[in-house]
């Protein structure tokens, strides 16, 4: 496998570097620092520098939440957060695709896409768990069908006709085709 | 406990034995759920367009109730308080929380490090179940929950856990100057309220552009604000061109986000295809109106990855385009004020108030639009318990 460089650095060196570079480099470079004017942010005023991204390794921390879940976390960060939610741990073929989506950064595609994947697979996954357990779908309040009865009366009937038709013809065709072959 | 269940796009349950939360860690607080609002960025996970959305999940990250637990390291809150959380999960020390950035915690979501830490917002949003429920778990609970103010009604408290700071925050990220024409994208509840600040910050005309009729009436009454009906348009951006003089707003603000309609190609790459995270035709507009060297304020949620937007006219008119999500306790003392003094009464957005139980007709409402509206209300049955 080709070695690539993100695998080859040295973490945490940023501000050695930076530190390294601001007692030893800038005095030699002309014109450092001197049109540097904290107040040209453009994020102000959502953001009040203080200085503190430069101390992003020394921040007081809080206590680790104890890990007793699977916590799925960006190859962008080291380890997972201080705290972190416990909705719906990975599980099952969503679980095993997110897992490969999570060795992809945030910058790609593949990282992305393949969460949508998993969500879509993880939904089907849901209505198993459903059948297995005994519960029975109930779209019409799940998918909100009452409140579209309840105050779009016409459009709904307009839109469910439609779609009946629809699956109907499609159905004949199919039936069709098949009495052809 | 009562909790609303997320089971796939469009299709939601409400779960009467989800179990009730736990405290996981020292600086956790239990809170029992008085008041919780359906936020249309929560549209955006019903449509099923932010990705690591699992199921079973609950959504919800307005919601104001009363502390029922606290961890061994909570000094600021006590058992009976009754509290308004904020969306943002917010540690309060990290370099970002600091400055004041508590939409971008560094250490509240292991998912995304390009997203904060937010109550009921997917996995990438860090995993955390929301407030369209009976109880929650509220980590940092020293750090964004506050105390609701006495003689604060509920439902304005309620607003301030999101709505209310976003609306201010499009329009303060915006740099209004005193005599600027301000135009907002969107007449949904954040751009309703960020046509109603623009006006704090000093702008003389505030049009709102929307397609849905009773929100643009809305828009003219909450907001003070013209509003226009972009249907009626052929193309929206000439028409602020010529009711800006050709000149073009001085500010723009995008408060529509990945679900906006209102283009053919936008639609089906965005929401048909999936090839782009939602549409991005309100920020096109945006961007294509604004004057040049005018700032662009994006409040609107989009998805990652990427979206279809006029980097070129970007550069090429100089615009200076600001965006994040709204930094709730860094707002709240001046729109708390705001709200004691009367110079705004934001529960006049609320248009209807449902039980916890009929969360499903709440989202297929406000996702559909249906009875005029605006924002919709959950009250859980034991929001009153002793």
């Amino acid at each position: 496998m080709q070695t690539v460089l993100e695998n080859t650095i040295d973490e945490f060196q940023d501000r050695v570097i930076a530190d390294r570079n601001l007692d030893t480099r800038t005095k030699d470079i002309p014109g450092w620092g001197m049109d540097a004017d904290p107040e040209n942010d453009p994020t102000y005023p959502m953001k009040h520098w203080n200085g503190a991204d430069h101390e992003r390794l020394n921040y007081e921390k809080a206590p680790q939440q104890p890990l007793d879940i699977e916590v799925l976390h960006s190859v962008e960060r080291p380890s997972v957060t201080r705290v972190f939610g416990t909705s719906s741990p990975p599980s099952g073929l969503s679980g095993t695709i997110r897992r490969y989506a999570f060795q992809y950064s945030e910058a790609t595609a593949t990282h992305w896409m393949t969460l949508i994947l998993a969500d879509r697979i993880n939904v089907l996954e849901g209505k198993l768990h459903d059948l297995t357990h005994g519960i029975l779908p109930n779209p019409w309040i799940e998918r909100g069908w009452r409140a579209e009865w309840k105050h779009n009366r016409p459009a709904f009937i307009r839109k469910t006709a439609t779609t009946a038709l629809l699956i109907t013809a499609g159905f004949m065709l199919l039936k069709r085709k098949n009495k052809h072959k | 406990m009562l909790a609303m269940n997320f089971r796939g796009p469009r299709q939601i349950r409400l779960d009467r034995n989800k179990p009730e939360p736990e405290i996981k860690h020292p600086y956790d607080a239990i809170v029992r759920v008085t008041r919780s609002l359906v936020c249309g960025s929560d549209l955006h996970l019903y449509h099923g367009r932010v990705p690591d959305t699992r199921v079973g999940m609950t959504f919800g990250h307005e919601f104001t109730g009363i502390i029922e637990e606290v961890g061994s390291g909570v000094q600021k809150l006590n058992v009976g308080d009754h509290v308004l959380v904020p969306f943002n999960v917010a540690c309060g020390t990290c370099p970002h929380c600091k400055q004041e950035l508590y939409g971008n915690c560094n250490e509240s979501n292991p998912q995304a490090t390009a997203v904060g830490g937010f109550f009921g917002y997917a996995h990438t949003g860090g995993g955390y179940d929301g407030g369209q429920a009976e109880y929650v778990r509220v980590p940092y609970a020293d750090v964004s929950p506050t105390k609701i103010p006495k003689g604060m009604d509920l439902e304005n408290a309620v607003l301030l856990t999101d709505v209310v700071p976003t609306g201010y925050q499009a329009a303060e990220q915006g740099g209004i100057q005193k005599g600027d024409t301000v135009v907002v994208f969107g007449a949904g509840p954040v751009g309703l309220m960020a046509a109603r600040f623009a006006w704090f910050f000093g702008a003389t005309r505030v049009i709102v552009i929307d397609h849905v009729e009773y929100r643009l009436e809305f828009a003219r009454k909450f907001s003070f604000a013209e509003a226009y009906n972009y249907r009626d348009m052929k193309d929206p951006v000439l028409f602020v061109k010529k009711a800006t003089d050709y000149f073009g707003a001085d500010v723009c603000i995008d408060a529509v986000g990945c679900d906006a309609s209102g283009s053919a190609l936008q639609d089906l790459t965005g929401k048909g295809l999936l090839l782009q995270a939602g549409s991005a035709t309100a920020l096109h507009w945006a961007i294509n109106s604004v004057k040049k060297g005018g700032i662009v304020s994006i409040i609107g949620v989009y998805g990652p990855p990427w979206n279809l937007a006029p980097i070129g006219s970007l550069m090429n008119k100089g615009i200076t385009l600001r965006a994040n999500q709204a930094s709730v306790k860094r707002l709240l003392p001046k729109l708390i004020d705001h709200i004691m003094s009367g110079r705004i009464n934001p529960k006049e957005i609320i248009t209807h108030r449902l039980p916890l139980e009929e969360v499903s007709d709440a989202y297929r409402m406000f996702s559909s639009k249906l009875d005029h509206i605006i924002k919709p209300l959950l009250i859980p049955p034991r929001a009153h318990a002793a």
